[in-house]
């Protein structure tokens, strides 16, 4: 989750400098890459390649986890699967992969300002004009989505607490009515927050 | 400049403000009363967040009605929730969200921002996620997000009442210090001291209206 919530890290090394644009592209060639390397030799080296590129970036071993943390079950879940239904060299291949991928993209967000990302997609997006959309309405959505993944996720330890606290724990119901009750309020306040901060002008 | 003139507004079955009439011309004007009693449907008027079932909201000679977007413009609002009016995900991001429609060139938005920050305490934050920051530090960038396009008049509802004694000090410090008409709605009295006027709500109406020794005493009276 960190990863996707704006976790930039600032600095001025080289990974810092690229335009958001060439690591997008950087992003979507080497994801490509990784999915077409079959030696597990081969994935090794995207591994200390990946490493040495968190290394160059200076973001710290702290946000580098941060970015694997999230899917650490879900890649060991996957390793054990693929232990079963294939070999070793197929597990480790494959749970490799995703981890690469993973890091990678969480390499662009530690080193790429939303701002510019935004700037981006918001060129990217030029010629959805033709059709009718405003390209800056779609990039602010985009970032309206990035700002309320913690927003409702708080919403959402709070509604927990306060269903352990009065003893309802197990309750699907006690925990998803409130919690959409509470993100439809968010997005109502969202919306006025906005016009009054002259969004329709 | 605002003047409302025999305001009423109904929101669904009720109608909450009945026949609200008042000038503001003071720098530092207070509104109490109690829960439901409208006063932030009162305060919402005052940039056409809100506009009157009858009667009518001038802000700058200009009728809410027909000049919202210039209104706007000029009235800054901060909300009780900073949560609801941080819509970038990182500080510095969420006040240049604000510059975005001057025109300026990025170094100017840049240096703007960088000046609101600093001027606030923030400085060092600029970078970081908005998730990061503390309920009163989170106010405080919703009011920096609001204070770099210097409207000509800010209008709170509750802007201390997350805030823990020392950062509502903070904001108490901020309002005092600031150039501009500041219209705050609020349930902490202290907050009102030294305010140039008070009015006190109660029931959709305005019940006193008075200096804020008056006004608050009368306030206080009524709750008793
Ligand atoms: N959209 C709405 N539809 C119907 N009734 C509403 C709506 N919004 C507010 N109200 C009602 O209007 C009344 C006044 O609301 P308002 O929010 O202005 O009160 P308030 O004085 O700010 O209260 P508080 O001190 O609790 O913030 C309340 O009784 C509320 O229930
Ligand atoms: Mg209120």
């Amino acid at each position: 989750m960190k990863g996707l919530t704006g976790a930039y890290v600032p600095g001025g090394s080289p990974l810092h400098r690229l335009p958001a644009g060439v690591k997008l592209a950087g992003l979507a060639v080497c994801c490509t890459a990784l999915l077409l390397l079959r030696p597990p030799a081969a994935l090794a080296v995207a591994a200390v390649v990946v490493a040495a590129l968190y290394a160059v970036s200076g973001v710290g071993v702290t946000a580098a986890w941060a970015q694997v943390r999230p899917v650490r079950w879900f890649a060991l879940a996957l390793f054990g699967v693929q232990l079963v239904v294939a070999d070793l060299s197929g597990a480790v291949s494959s749970t490799l992969r995703v981890v690469l991928a993973i890091a990678l993209a969480g390499l662009v967000t530690l080193t790429t300002r939303t701002a510019d990302l935004m700037a981006f997609l918001e060129r990217c997006l030029a010629p959805a004009r033709f059709a009718g959309l405003d390209p800056y309405r779609l990039s602010l959505l985009l970032s309206l989505t990035l700002r309320s993944v913690p927003v409702v996720a708080e919403l959402a330890t709070r509604v927990r607490e306060a269903q352990r606290a009065r003893g309802v724990e197990r309750s699907p119901r006690a925990f998803a009515v409130p919690l959409v009750v509470g993100a439809l309020r968010h997005a109502d306040a969202l919306g006025e927050a906005l016009a009054a901060r002259g969004l329709d002008d | 400049m605002i003047r409302l003139t025999d305001v009423h507004v109904r929101l669904g079955q009720r109608e909450v403000l009945r026949g609200v009439t008042a000038t503001l011309t003071e720098r530092r004007v207070g509104v109490v009363g109690a829960n439901g009693s409208g006063k932030s449907t009162l305060a919402r008027l005052l940039n056409g967040l809100v506009l009157p079932s009858s009667g009518g909201v001038t802000v700058f000679g200009l009728d809410t009605r027909r000049h919202a977007a210039r209104i706007r413009r000029g009235v800054g609002f901060l909300f009780t929730d900073p949560d609801a009016q941080i819509v970038m995900p990182t500080v510095a991001e969420d006040v240049a969200f604000s510059l975005r429609r001057k025109g300026l060139p990025r170094e100017e938005t840049e240096r703007r921002v960088r000046e609101t920050l600093e001027r606030y305490g923030l400085a060092e934050h600029a970078d970081h996620p908005a998730h990061h920051l503390s309920g009163g530090q989170k106010q405080l960038l919703a009011l920096c997000s609001v204070l770099v396009l210097e409207p000509e008049i800010l209008v709170m509802d509750e802007p201390t009442t997350l805030l823990d004694l020392r950062h509502s000090r903070q904001v108490a410090g901020v309002l005092r210090s600031l150039p501009q008409q500041v219209v705050v709605v609020t349930h902490d009295l202290p907050l009102l001291e030294d305010f140039d006027r008070v009015l006190v709500v109660d029931q959709g109406r305005i019940v006193a209206d008075a200096d804020p020794a008056t006004a608050i005493g009368h306030y206080r009276k009524m709750m008793a």
